[in-house]
């Protein structure tokens, strides 16, 4: 269970203060597929990242599973992140030297598997996405749907708990967005917790839950979200 | 993948850019080792020369030229025989031992060959006064020995020529022969050869000392003298003088005692070699500064531009769940690898140019000195570690949300 309590948190910059997010109370159950949607500035990306241990919150805490995430030192929660989170970006962020496989070996890696687990962990995982034949591929070397779905195999392959997306089919072609979207689906199944920030409220559909960011302020809003968008 | 392979593939992937951040230190390392092999191997020369230069004064002719001190007396100019027992009779302190030569080119059996006469040690010995004169000499500190002359039981054989410089004793019809000599005519022990129209028996050879002496034969300076109808004198007078002395006030001494003649000692003929080895010194210093100021800037620099440009893929790598740590061994570990790398290419270029340019920079042969450039390569990783420790750490605080950012 993922649980916000008064959680503020705001920028200052050249001597101006932001409130990016503030909120009194959020509870996210594991299991839950929750969409997130809000127009531009409204400050999900500020909650993804709150969430996912990078952003400290300026007032209030953050609770995964009745621990205070902000409370942990900055090797724990990344541990946290390697063990128990997968992010998926919309510009992918593939590491763009190294091959399809290696970036997917990352995590693994990072865990401190042997070479060999590495290996066959993260060709299963390509396959499973349909990248068997582009393994050795650089990001460079890949269309832009075949990288979201190398993307994907890089957030799978450690078997995270809680998916964190912000905006996975914003820059994608239809056919790859409905991969993308068959993925989550397939892991909400599983029994994983998704948070998915979209523009896209067909996407959204998807989800079993809504929320509205709205310059700052978060609502649980189900019924009006064409309104929302 | 590991650390070290992602750090190997970033590498790989901008070759330019690892050329570009370390060519500052692999032209420090390479300048140092280049300098500091000539340098050593330039010293070792020195020093060699120094222990078996035997004598530390000559007395030369007044307008002896000098290239070589070994072959000092070789120029064809002269100077009184008595001036030894001038300097003997003045019983100048620090004076340890004299020794006349005089050198005439010569043919024995059909080779070339430089005859060198000597006064053996018994010939001192016969002279009283010389002796006596000895006996009066104060000593100034500890360790100098008097001007002592005559026969000494260790050293008995020819071969003392090459470690004492003086023989004790060579009957008037005796030579003795340089190792170059003894191998090319093939004459050896008890032969009978002929110079100058003189008949000699050999005594006995050298074993080789790797200088002119080589190519020598050392013969009675009396019979040299008349053979050569030159009267009674020599062409350098070699004076083993105590070191402080020889150092100090004995030069100037000796100018005075003898104001017609040319006074050099050791240090003045290794002067240029010493100059170039000071040179040397104090450049490899001066490269040594350079390679850590500006080699470490500019690793700096290309470091600090290098967590610049990808900070985004250090946010996804934290995102991933790399702790700081992580990000920090990095770049260190890029450091490192970049560090060796250089320093082992520049370590080996400094050694081509040492073997190279050694023997034309300052005239000696350049062996590679492995410790040298063990120490070369490490202190160029030090550098380059220590060159992106603040941009590793840099890169370890930053904030990971900017793997949200666009490029
Ligand atoms: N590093 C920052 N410094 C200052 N202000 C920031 C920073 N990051 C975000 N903000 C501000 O916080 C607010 C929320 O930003 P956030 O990135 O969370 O929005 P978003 O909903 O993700 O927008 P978009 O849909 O465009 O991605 C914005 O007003 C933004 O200007
Ligand atoms: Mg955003």
């Amino acid at each position: 269970m993922i649980r916000l309590e008064n959680v503020v948190r705001t920028y200052v910059r050249h001597g101006q203060t932001v409130t990016a997010l503030h909120c009194k109370h959020l509870k996210i159950e594991m299991g839950e597929y929750v969409a997130v949607i809000g127009p531009s500035g409204s400050g999900k990306t500020t909650l993804l990242s709150l969430l996912g241990g990078m952003l400290s919150p300026t007032a209030g805490q953050i609770y995964l599973d009745d621990c205070s995430l902000y409370e942990q030192s900055v090797a724990v929660r990344s541990a946290i992140r390697l063990s128990r989170m997968g992010f998926v970006f919309q510009t992918f962020n593939l590491i763009p030297y190294l091959t399809a496989l290696q970036n997917v070996q990352v995590p693994l890696s990072l865990k401190g598997d042997a070479r060999d687990v590495q290996d066959s962990v993260a060709t299963s995982m390509l396959c499973r996405f349909g990248l068997g034949d582009r393994l050795n591929h650089k990001p460079s070397e890949l269309s832009v749907g075949q990288q979201q779905r190398v993307a994907l195999a890089r957030t799978l392959v450690n078997g995270p708990q809680i998916i964190l997306a912000d905006e996975p089919t914003g820059n994608l072609d239809p056919a790859s967005r409905e991969v993308v979207l068959k993925a989550f689906d397939d892991c909400h199944s599983e029994g994983r917790t998704i948070l998915m920030v979209t523009h896209d409220l067909a996407a959204a559909a998807h989800a079993g839950r809504r929320l509205v960011l709205r310059e700052g302020s978060i609502s649980e809003q189900s019924d009006v979200i064409s309104e929302a968008a | 993948m590991t650390l070290k392979s992602l750090v190997w593939n970033e590498l790989r992937e901008r070759p330019w850019s690892v050329v570009s951040s370390s060519i500052a230190i692999l032209l420090g390392v390479a300048a140092l080792v280049a300098i500091r092999h000539v340098t050593v191997h330039s010293e070792q020369e020195v020093s060699r020369q120094l222990s078996s230069l035997g004598a530390n004064i000559l007395i030369l002719p007044r307008d002896a030229s000098l290239q070589n001190y070994y072959a000092a007396d070789r120029n064809g100019q002269t100077l009184p025989e008595e001036h030894v027992s001038e300097v003997l009779l003045a019983g100048l302190p620090g004076v340890e031992k004299v020794s006349p030569k005089l050198s005439m080119p010569a043919k024995m059996g059909g080779l070339d060959v430089t005859l060198t006469g000597i006064l053996p040690q018994s010939e001192f010995t016969a002279q009283a006064a010389w002796q006596t004169a000895a006996m009066f000499t104060p000593n100034r500190h500890e360790g100098c020995t008097k001007a002592s002359h005559g026969p000494s039981d260790v050293d008995g054989t020819p071969e003392s020529l090459n470690t004492s410089r003086s023989i004790d004793s060579l009957a008037k019809d005796q030579v003795v022969l340089g190792a170059d000599v003894a191998e090319r005519s093939a004459f050896s022990d008890g032969d009978t050869v002929e110079m100058l129209g003189g008949k000699f028996t050999v005594l006995g050879t050298l074993s080789r000392t790797g200088t002119v002496d080589d190519s020598r034969v050392f013969a009675h300076l009396h019979t040299v003298q008349d053979l050569a109808k030159t009267g009674e004198v020599c062409s350098a007078i070699e004076i083993i003088g105590c070191c402080e002395d020889a150092a100090g006030d004995l030069v100037p001494e000796l100018s005075k005692l003898l104001p017609n003649t040319r006074i050099v000692t050791v240090s003045q003929v290794l002067q240029t070699q010493v100059g170039v080895n000071r040179l040397m010194g104090g450049t490899s210093w001066f490269v040594l500064g350079i390679l850590v100021v500006v080699g470490g800037a500019s690793l700096a620099t290309a470091m600090a531009a290098n967590v610049r440009e990808r900070r985004r893929e250090i946010g996804t790598l934290m995102a991933i769940g790399a702790t700081p740590g992580f990000v920090l061994r990095l770049f260190l570990m890029k450091a490192l690898i970049l560090g060796v790398v250089a320093g082992t290419v520049g370590c080996l270029l400094g050694l081509v140019t040492a073997i190279i340019a050694g023997p034309q920079w300052a005239g000696v042969a350049i062996m590679p000195l492995w410790s040298l450039s063990l120490v070369a390569i490490v202190a160029a990783t030090g550098i380059a570690v220590a060159a992106a420790y603040f941009p590793a750490r840099h890169a370890a605080k930053l904030d990971p949300c900017s793997c949200f950012q666009e490029v």
